[in-house]
């Protein structure tokens, strides 16, 4: 772990607990708020969600625990300044990943001019061969991309994974913020903090500017794996906020490559497919012939360009771990401008003096399978045992094209209520970026996962991670001249 | 509406009234099984599960009949796909897949219900089955109320239609039964266990005090059967069911401006029900014309189906 305390998004680098400018009435409002009030508070979130049943887990066994994300009411605070910083880079960098998805799948122009090998991308299980060649409409695909940011000092924002595929989690951004609006009025009194409610009308404008056809009002549905899958209350949430039909597989039919869905009064034409499974289930004759999930003959209606799929099929590419290390590259390809989000410093072990280097320091570094989430398949090298080292070692010297490592960052902190008071723990956050035919959007909010044991540096919620909401403050937040 | 949608609406309704229709039924026997001898209340909850058609598949599982037997099959079997059990657990999945066409309320009352059984692994003693479905009918009456408040367009609409298929083929069981299984040979007509019976199926359909202010004289059988077949005043008699089914379909035609083969067999069943009267069915044989309604009402079940594409 590192050496020097981490960066605090409250108290910033100081010792003697002086709010970070513009943040001190969340400083008095901790300060004035009685211990047991806020554990009051907390708990009442809690219950108010499981009452909504906003949940994470199997339904249907009795035996399966329906949990909820742990919610912590202390909330993230962004300055105006920072997020308008992060805002410019993160529409930058979802620019770059939309183009270079169309590439990829097109003309391959940077493969040609040799800024990223090709076995990197055509090798790789995420390059999904049954749409290359094909382009979606609008050219659009990562329409909705969910950028995991770490911080470790005032200045210092880095990337480190774009979720370009199905991203999850904006429900909670929403539902967090409607708990702390019902619990901490007083909050939203003190601070200038910018409204997400607007989100599932800028998803729903989004999808509809994504239609293929333009001659009638275009049906979108959200599609669902089904109301057993541990994030359907998302689903439901959203399609509900938008006023859109959730849909099953099994609702949906192709018909000479035109998509309909079933209803009582017949079938109805669908444009826009807001898919919430993944590729390997979309179409049975296609991928996963044993998928249920699916429809039959959506790609071949995909390929035909008489629906639109958000995200597209074939997103994966771009948020695999290997083609991650090469996103500065990207960026810098297709901005033709420096990125204005930096990477986490990354060595891919397929490289020998990358193998090398990882292997000498494997307890200082993190390695990750490229592959691998959710926090799974992930070695912290400094809370690692000796025996984890060793068999991420074997594991590394007989595969090291499956992994990447990177420096062990100092992820920066957040005063958290935990067991022993308040105490900082470790955040990231994942804002949502949503990509139309008119362009780039992106709600002032986002997802803040806090790891909730004391050191740790991991927030998924499989493993024991939180949530909490994320205050953007509103005020003339000029991005500064790119850096 | 997605026509999955509307199935799972429509089969919440079943399931509900189904489910209440089995907490009266199990209310009443007990009732019954206090009144009479041991012999004759185990005849009672015989008859209880062939009023919900499941004498046959209690026998199936093997296990010896006893009144808890009987009571635990009737309210917590997961084998018994009519148990109280397996309808709420039904009717919570069906409102889980259609949460977006349900208000919260709905939702809750569902949800309540199932929490009540979630935990049980036994009806307990008689006195504990009474308390279970008193619970239970609470929490459904909660759901109906809910769905009052529902706005008026298919969403209730399709809830309400299940509720009342189901109510028709639960009635018309009910009566069939009593004529035909309940009755031992050789009771007297009229005798005490008679009386008593009658009575039960008064309470089965909550109507015990009605029927006193409708007819204003003693119980009498083909009175109980006239008052559960024709009398438009009580909800639940086969009539009112089938006024009911014609106006529900109505209201979609409203809204469509299209009829179909389930607005016809309504109509038609309506028709015939209207120009009947209780002599002539007792004339005709009344099993015969209570089996003839619980084919019909299965038929329009299936032209439901497929006038809303519910396959």
């Amino acid at each position: 772990m590192a050496k020097r305390p981490a960066f605090d998004e409250l108290w910033g680098a100081s010792r003697d607990r002086t709010a970070r400018p513009g943040f001190e009435p969340l400083a008095r409002w901790l300060a004035d708020t009685p211990p047991a009030e806020l554990e009051r508070r907390q708990q009442a979130a809690e219950a108010a969600f499981r009452s909504l049943g906003i949940t994470f887990a199997v339904y249907g066994e009795e035996e399966a625990a329906e949990r909820i994300i742990p919610f912590d009411i202390i909330p993230r605070v962004f300055s105006a300044r920072e997020w308008a910083n992060l805002s410019v880079g993160l529409e930058q960098r979802v620019q770059a990943i939309n183009a270079f998805i169309d590439d990829v799948y097109g003309a391959r122009r940077i493969i040609a001019d040799g800024v990223i090998p090709a076995d990197i991308v055509l090798g790789n299980p995420q390059y999904c061969v049954p749409v290359a060649g094909a382009r979606a409409p609008h050219g659009i695909y990562a329409h909705i991309c969910g950028i995991d940011m770490v911080r470790t000092g005032p200045d210092e924002f880095y990337v480190l994974e774009d979720n370009a595929r199905t991203p999850s989690g904006v429900s909670y951004m929403l539902e967090n913020r409607e708990a702390m609006l019902r619990l901490c009025p007083e909050l939203f009194e003190a601070l200038p903090v910018q409204p997400v409610d607007s989100y599932p009308e800028l998803l729903r404008d989004m999808l509809y500017s994504v239609t293929p056809g333009r001659t009638r009002a275009p049906t979108c549905v959200v599609l669902t794996p089904g109301h057993f899958n541990s994030a359907f209350f998302e689903h439901s949430f959203l399609a509900d906020n938008m006023g859109v039909e959730l849909v099953e597989g099994s609702d949906l039919e192709v018909d000479d490559d035109i998509v309909w869905m079933r209803t009582t009064d017949g079938r109805v034409r669908v444009d826009v497919i807001y898919r919430r499974i993944d590729d390997a289930y979309l179409d049975p004759l296609v991928f996963r012939p044993d998928s249920a999930l699916g429809v039959p003959g959506l790609m071949a209606a995909y390929l035909a360009g008489n629906v639109t799929l958000v995200n597209a099929p074939g997103t994966g590419i771009a948020d695999d771990k290997a083609i991650y290390s090469y996103m500065p590259e990207i960026v810098r390809y297709y901005a033709d401008e420096e990125p204005k989000l930096p990477n986490v410093e990354t060595y891919r072990c397929r490289e020998p003096d990358a193998l090398k280097y990882t292997l000498d320091h494997l307890e200082e570094l993190v390695v990750k399978l490229v592959d691998g989430s959710g926090g799974y398949g992930m070695l912290v090298g400094p809370t690692a045992s000796k025996k984890e080292i060793e068999a991420f070692r074997a594991a590394l010297k007989a595969e090291p094209h499956r992994y990447i490592s990177q420096p062990t960052l100092a992820l920066s902190t957040v005063p958290t209520i935990t067991e022993a008071g308040i105490a900082p723990r470790h955040v990231d956050f994942r804002p949502f970026v949503l990509t139309g035919s008119t362009g780039v959007k992106i709600v002032p909010g986002g997802l803040t996962r806090v790891a909730l044991r004391e050191g740790s540096l991991v927030v998924n919620s499989s493993q024991g991670g939180g949530t909490k909401d994320s205050f953007i403050l509103d005020g003339d937040g000029e991005p500064e001249g790119a850096p | 509406m997605l026509s999955r949608t509307a199935l799972s609406l429509y089969w919440i309704g079943r399931y509900m009234e189904r489910a209440e229709f089995t907490c009266r039924l199990v209310e009443a026997t007990i009732r019954l099984n206090a009144l009479g001898d041991h012999v004759e209340g185990d005849q009672a909850w015989r008859s209880a599960l062939s009023v919900v058609g499941s004498a046959q598949a209690f026998a199936a599982t093997g296990e010896t009949f006893s009144s808890h037997a009987a009571r635990r099959y009737l309210t917590l079997s997961e084998d018994n796909p009519s148990s109280i059990r397996t309808c709420i657990a039904s009717a919570r999945d069906g409102a889980r897949a259609a949460r977006t066409a349900l208000t919260v309320e709905v939702w809750e009352a569902i949800n309540r219900a199932w929490l009540l059984l979630r935990g049980r692994t036994s009806p307990g003693g008689m006195q504990q089955t009474l308390n279970l479905v008193d619970e239970l009918k609470a929490e459904i009456r909660g759901f109906e109320g809910a769905l009052g408040r529902m706005l008026r367009s298919e969403g209730r609409w399709f809830m309400q239609l299940g509720s009342v298929i189901e109510r028709g083929d639960n009635t018309a069981r009910l009566l069939d039964v009593k004529y035909y299984l309940l009755l031992p040979p050789g009771q007297e007509v009229g005798g005490a266990l008679d009386r008593d019976q009658w009575t039960t199926i008064l309470q089965i359909v909550s109507a015990k005090t009605a029927y006193r202010h409708i007819y204003q004289e003693a119980l009498q059988p083909w009175l109980v059967a006239d008052f559960l077949i024709f009398r438009k005043e009580m909800p639940r008699s086969l009539s009112a069911s089938a006024d009911e089914t014609v106006d529900l379909l109505g209201a979609f035609a409203g809204r469509s401006g299209r009829i179909g083969p389930a607005d016809r067999l309504a109509r038609q069943r309506q028709a015939r029900v209207d120009d009947l009267d209780i002599v002539t069915i007792f004339q005709d044989g009344l099993h015969e014309w209570l089996h003839r309604y619980v084919g019909e009402n299965a038929a329009l079940d299936q032209a439901i189906a497929q006038q809303f594409r519910f396959a």
